[in-house]
């Protein structure tokens, strides 16, 4: 009887021994075994590699890896697994050193068969990683390579699941590989989860599972109805998107004339050399960012907000310069102040192309402008531009602020709409001029530190925004800062609109031409300014 | 009885809100010489402007003959039909000589093919010549325009459109700026000129108006307020109180 | 008693003394050019086709000139018919290449085939006849101007308004150009020409022919333009010009006259870029671009707008100078060119021929000029029978 309990008792513990054993030894013994595969042929291979995939040890991810990477050595002798790290081998499973890499080892190979059930393994096996970022990739991965093989280790793994991110990627596998399935309930399982996508990639696997043969008519229909949901969805974040950039290129539109309007409103002058006003403003960025970097580099992340008076200053101090030397003496003469000016862009820029050089100059932006913010998947919102709609509107609204509550603005007015009569009340309209023709050169300036955040600072940077600028002022009404806002969103919308259908030149020629064509209808532009000064 | 030379009836015009005319109603009968008289801001300038087709009514008609709708055609047609106007400011035209502008008036073919063959004929010649003796300046014929002097480019003025040969004329003060004897001199010409033609006449010089004794028209916030000879229209109570003030 | 000269008299003397220099370059260009190589005297091939190619800038001159110095019409886009002229005379050089191109394909261009296109579009049938294109050359410059003028005018958009949408009409036609898939060449234009009605372009002879054609073109723009502003109608200009509306009153059509002096100019020009193309051997889109455009003007602004051999004056000088410096100082010649705008508006409102006391009729700058001595008197023009 004692023997039987003690023979009893000791199989009990063994038992208990075996059961309590480390499972990772025993398991060692599967994940080991299993990963021997490895050294064999390819259908070996491909075999192991479905083991190692079901086994879902985290351990397999490195040697699939390698194996992928060509770092998986085999032994000569014994068919050892290595895997080669700086022409070193470690051992594959236990990461012990094992010796030079040259020293008797073949490198295991893969053929593209075996890539494929690779991508797929290493996918699933990444989706439990303890890695968060190997997570989100593995989830991605899994729906770009389905497999309805991969069901159940996306349900596993959407169990497992608490980032919310992730679960939101899972999903869409799931809905994806659920199109696989033969059961035509698992099928309409798996549109109705991708139905709430914005991905442009999910929308075309839609229309591939449409297009198939033999569809279920239940299914198709589902199809049809996500795919609308989606068009839709898709349509409106375009839209977003489109605006978004057509409100981004109409505030640069609206600092480049938002000068211009106020010299050619209150004096009469079209300056052709207000493109290099914002070309200078670009190149003062620069060059106080080089003084920055040279002397104050812990400060290099304010050099922008520093250039904003800094450029402000240069430009109104040149443009008043300008104005007291050469512009006032064709006062009157708007054809030839459109002359002169012009021969001064050319100096200017040739200036600058003498001192700089004519390629393009390197403006950093700082850390707080830099990165996106992504809407949906179809959408993305770089925060630079949002910055520079932001600072247009400030400039406007200083702008509007100084001419109508600062005495400076209100000589302005008055010089604008009838210079004679202003003369005679004491104001100094030569003084008016200068400092008038020195605030439309300045905010020029303040309008080239923003470009120099969206594009490249060269000597040709005004000339691009010339004709754009001109045709704002032209189509806003002159002189009128409200025109100048209203023409320069609406012409930067409709430019953004137009491109997709005609592209960049084509939407210019266009908008172009409906300028020339608008102006037949409204000859003084959308808010005519009523002032004896502006007839010409 | 023959249709009025000129035929206005309830026009308005407005710019910006400000009303410039206000239900002028008003007849200038074939062959009349009519003064127009008003204070500032009555619209006697705008007035012409809607006769000569530079500023378009919004509402009310505007007829020339009987005819002749005014409020439909543009300058040029106007002027083609026959209509002359001269304006406060002389303009003449400062690079060509007194000759050329009288030449450019002459009554013509206006198309630029037609201009582009033209050849001054005999008959064409000596009606310049007749008008320069008219308006005094036979003997600067060929001298820039530019340089004349303030009342001579007045008569310029006038001789360009006497060439215009309008039926009707619209002068818009000829006498501004001008010397008394030049005054004299130009009632002189606008009554000789007028019988044939129709002339409106817009002055302030109350002495001019005098002496070119016509029928007197006193226009007040964009309509008629008063009409009738001048020592009638002088002793209108609204009319002393407009002009005096409140 | 003073008596300025008149802007629409081109004396007789001075159509003597240009009708001279015309002949003088008539004869004696092509005769220097046919030196023997080793003469001091020989005029090169090369001088041969760069006074060629101011000839054909003194006609694109002339025609600015006409309306802005008469009509008072600031065109900065004029570049625009010259390069439309020079395109439709590069077509008609890439369809007479036949099938000397690298594709040897016997109705396609080279940069067609190299686009893989099939077919001619449409708007190049016809080109392969000389009656066609040169046609096509005053026609389609016409034709725009036409319209354009006609959509401007109409309005009534003058001054400065005008100016800024004719450059950005020749900014929306560069845009447009460069484009591969217009069928024009793209940004590489039209260009490897072969021959000109037979006569090969590399030719001495050719050369000089070509010449000789502008010099005829020159000759004949400024007889055209002669023509127009002794006329009534250039008088209309000049009253356009000094007085717009008052002319309206009068009963001429403004947008009539402005409309046809405008076609009538971008005609010439186009003409003067036909002419030119054959002798640089390429046509392509940057000729649109409307820096071209605004330094045509400077070229008529230099010279004297007043009278119509400023125009021709100025485009020889500035040309020249532009010649010379980017060749001996290329830093310098922007720095010129901006100079000379600067200089000319401020100083030299009546150009070359001003300082020297001929033309009249532009406006009145510092008045330096006034200060330089007189080089003649100007004298009072006598009226002629039948003068008109």
């Amino acid at each position: 009887m004692m023997a039987f309990v003690s023979r009893a008792c000791v199989l009990l513990v063994a038992c208990l021994v075996l059961l309590a054993a480390p499972r990772g030894a025993w398991a060692q013994d599967a994940f080991a075994e299993a990963a021997a595969g490895l050294a064999g042929s390819f259908d070996d291979k491909i075999a192991a590699i479905d083991k190692l995939a079901a086994l879902g040890d985290p351990r397999a991810v490195p040697l699939l890896q390698a194996l992928s990477d060509g770092n998986l050595l085999v032994h000569e002798g014994d068919n050892k697994l290595a895997i080669e790290r700086d022409k070193t081998a470690y051992d594959a499973v236990t990461n012990q050193k094992l010796g030079p890499s040259d020293a008797g080892y073949d490198t295991a190979r893969v053929n593209n068969r075996v890539r494929g059930v690779l991508r797929g393994a290493l996918g699933r096996l990444q989706l439990a990683s303890p890695d968060r970022a190997q997570r989100l990739a593995a989830a991605i991965d899994v729906f770009k390579t389905r497999s309805i093989d991969n069901l159940p280790i996306i349900q596993g793994a959407l169990a497992r699941e608490s980032d919310p991110e992730i679960r939101a990627q899972l999903q869409v596998s799931l809905g994806a590989t659920q199109l696989l399935s033969d059961k035509p309930e698992d099928r309409l399982a798996g549109v109705k989860a991708l139905a709430g996508s914005s991905d442009p990639d999910v929308r075309a696997m839609l229309v591939q599972e449409r297009q198939s043969p033999n569809v279920d008519p239940k299914v198709a229909a589902a199809l049809d109805a996500a795919m609308g949901a989606m068009d839709s969805r898709l349509a409106m974040l375009n839209l977003v998107q489109t605006v978004f950039q057509g409100l981004s290129l109409g505030s640069v539109l609206l600092l480049a004339a938002m000068g211009l309007a106020i010299t050619f409103g209150v004096m009469g002058v079209i300056n052709m050399a207000h493109g290099e006003m914002v070309m200078l403003g670009a190149y003062t960025t620069f060059v106080t960012q080089q003084v920055f970097r040279a002397w104050l580099p812990a400060a290099s992340e304010y050099s922008l907000l520093v250039s904003i008076p800094a450029a402000f200053v240069v430009t109104g101090f040149l443009g008043i310069l300008l104005e007291r030397c050469l512009i006032r003496f064709l006062y009157g003469r708007p054809l030839e102040t459109l002359l002169m000016t012009w021969g001064l862009s050319m100096i200017l820029q040739q200036v600058v192309r003498s001192l700089f050089g004519p390629t393009n100059r390197e403006v950093a932006s700082p850390s707080w402008m830099t990165g996106a913010v992504p809407l949906g998947d179809a959408v993305t919102i770089t925060l630079n531009r949002v910055w520079i709609i932001v600072f247009g509107l400030l400039v406007l609204a200083i702008i509007v602020l100084v001419t109508r509550a600062t005495t400076f603005g209100l000589h302005m007015r008055a010089v604008t709409q009838n210079r004679k009569i202003a003369s005679t009340m004491g104001i100094r309209t030569a003084m008016v001029d200068a400092f008038t023709f020195g605030l439309g050169s300045g905010i020029a300036g303040m309008a080239g530190v923003a470009l120099s955040q969206i594009d490249n600072v060269s000597p040709n940077l005004g000339q691009s925004y010339i004709i754009d600028s001109f045709m704002v002022v032209v189509f806003g009404g002159v002189g009128n800062l409200w025109g100048t806002l209203v023409g320069a969103f609406l012409l930067g919308i409709v430019n953004k609109f137009l491109e997709p259908y005609s592209g960049a030149v084509l939407g210019k020629i266009f908008v172009l031409v409906a300028i020339i064509i608008f102006i037949q209808r409204r000859p003084r532009g959308l808010f005519a300014l009523r002032g004896r000064a502006v007839e010409t | 009885m023959a249709e009025p030379i000129l035929y206005l009836d309830g026009v308005s015009v407005s710019f910006d809100g400000f009303k410039a005319l206000n239900g002028l109603s008003l007849i200038v009968e074939s062959g009349e010489l009519r003064t127009i008289i008003g204070p500032n801001g009555a619209g006697k300038t705008t007035m012409m402007d809607v006769v000569t087709g530079k500023t378009r009514p919004d509402t009310g008609t505007v007829l020339f003959k009987g005819k002749h709708d005014l409020t439909r055609l543009d300058e040029a047609r106007i002027a083609n039909l026959g209509i002359g106007r001269k304006f406060q400011k002389p303009t003449v035209f400062d690079s060509l000589s007194v000759f050329e502008n009288l030449e450019l008036a002459l009554k013509a073919q206006r198309d630029p093919f037609a201009a582009l063959r033209f050849k001054l004929d005999g008959a064409q010649r000596a009606r310049i010549d007749e008008v320069l003796a008219l308006i005094g300046l036979a003997d600067r014929a060929r001298e820039l325009a530019g340089i004349l002097s303030h009342g001579q480019r007045q008569w310029l003025e006038i001789g360009m459109l006497l060439m215009q040969d309008p039926e009707l004329l619209l002068v818009d003060e000829p006498v501004a700026g001008m010397t008394d004897q030049e005054t004299e001199q130009t009632a002189e010409l606008l009554r000789r000129i007028a019988g044939l033609r129709s002339v409106i006449v817009v002055e302030h010089d109350m002495e001019f108006v005098r002496a070119l004794a016509t029928k007197v028209t006193v226009l007040h916030e964009g309509s008629v307020l008063a009409e009738g000879p001048i020592d009638q229209v002088q002793a209108n109570e609204r009319v002393i109180e407009v002009y005096l003030g409140r | 008693m003073a008596a300025a000269t008149n802007a629409a008299r081109e004396r007789a003397p001075v159509l003597l003394v240009l009708m001279g220099l015309a002949l003088a370059l008539l004869v004696a260009v092509p005769i220097l050019n046919t030196l023997p190589e080793d003469s001091p005297y020989r005029l090169s091939d090369f001088s041969v086709v760069l006074i060629g190619k101011y000839l054909c800038y003194a006609m694109l001159a002339l025609s600015i000139d006409l309306v802005w110095g008469y009509c008072g019409v600031l065109s900065l886009g004029h570049g625009a018919f010259f390069a439309l002229g020079g395109y439709a005379m590069g077509m008609y050089l890439m369809r007479s290449i036949g099938t000397r191109g690298v594709y040897r394909d016997p109705i396609l261009p080279d940069f067609m085939v190299f686009l893989n296109w099939k077919q001619l579009p449409w708007y190049w049938y016809g080109f392969d006849h000389f009656a066609f294109a040169a046609i096509m050359v005053v026609v389609v410059p016409g034709l725009l101007a036409l319209a354009f003028g006609w959509l401007a005018f109409r309005s009534r958009i003058t001054g400065v308004y005008f100016s800024i949408i004719t450059q950005a009409l020749t900014f929306a036609l560069l845009l447009a150009f460069f484009r591969n898939d217009m069928g024009f060449g793209g940004n590489n234009g039209l260009t490897d020409f072969k021959d000109l009605l037979g006569f090969p372009l590399n030719t001495g002879a050719t050369r000089r022919g070509i010449y000789v054609a502008s010099l005829v073109g020159l000759v004949g723009t400024y007889l055209v333009c002669r023509r127009i502003t002794r006329s009534k109608l250039g008088r209309v200009l000049i009253a356009i010009r000094d007085a717009e509306s008052r002319v309206r009153f009068l009963g001429y059509s403004v947008t009539a006259y402005k409309l046809f002096v405008f076609t009538l100019s971008a005609m010439l020009a186009g003409i003067a870029g036909a002419l030119y193309v054959p002798q640089v051997g390429i046509i392509n889109p940057s000729e649109f671009s409307p820096a071209n455009s605004i330094e045509a003007v400077i070229w008529v602004a230099v010279g004297g707008r007043g009278a119509l051999y400023g125009a021709v004056i100025g485009a020889f000088a500035v040309n020249g100078a532009k010649t010379w410096l980017t060749t001996s100082v290329p830093e310098l010649w922007l720095f010129v060119l901006g100079g000379l705008f600067i200089a000319v508006t401020l100083f030299l409102p009546r150009g070359l021929i001003g300082l020297i006391g001929l033309g009249g009729g532009a406006p009145r700058g510092l008045g330096l000029d006034r200060l330089l001595p007189r080089l003649s008197v100007p004298k009072v023009p006598k009226p002629r029978r039948g003068d008109g």
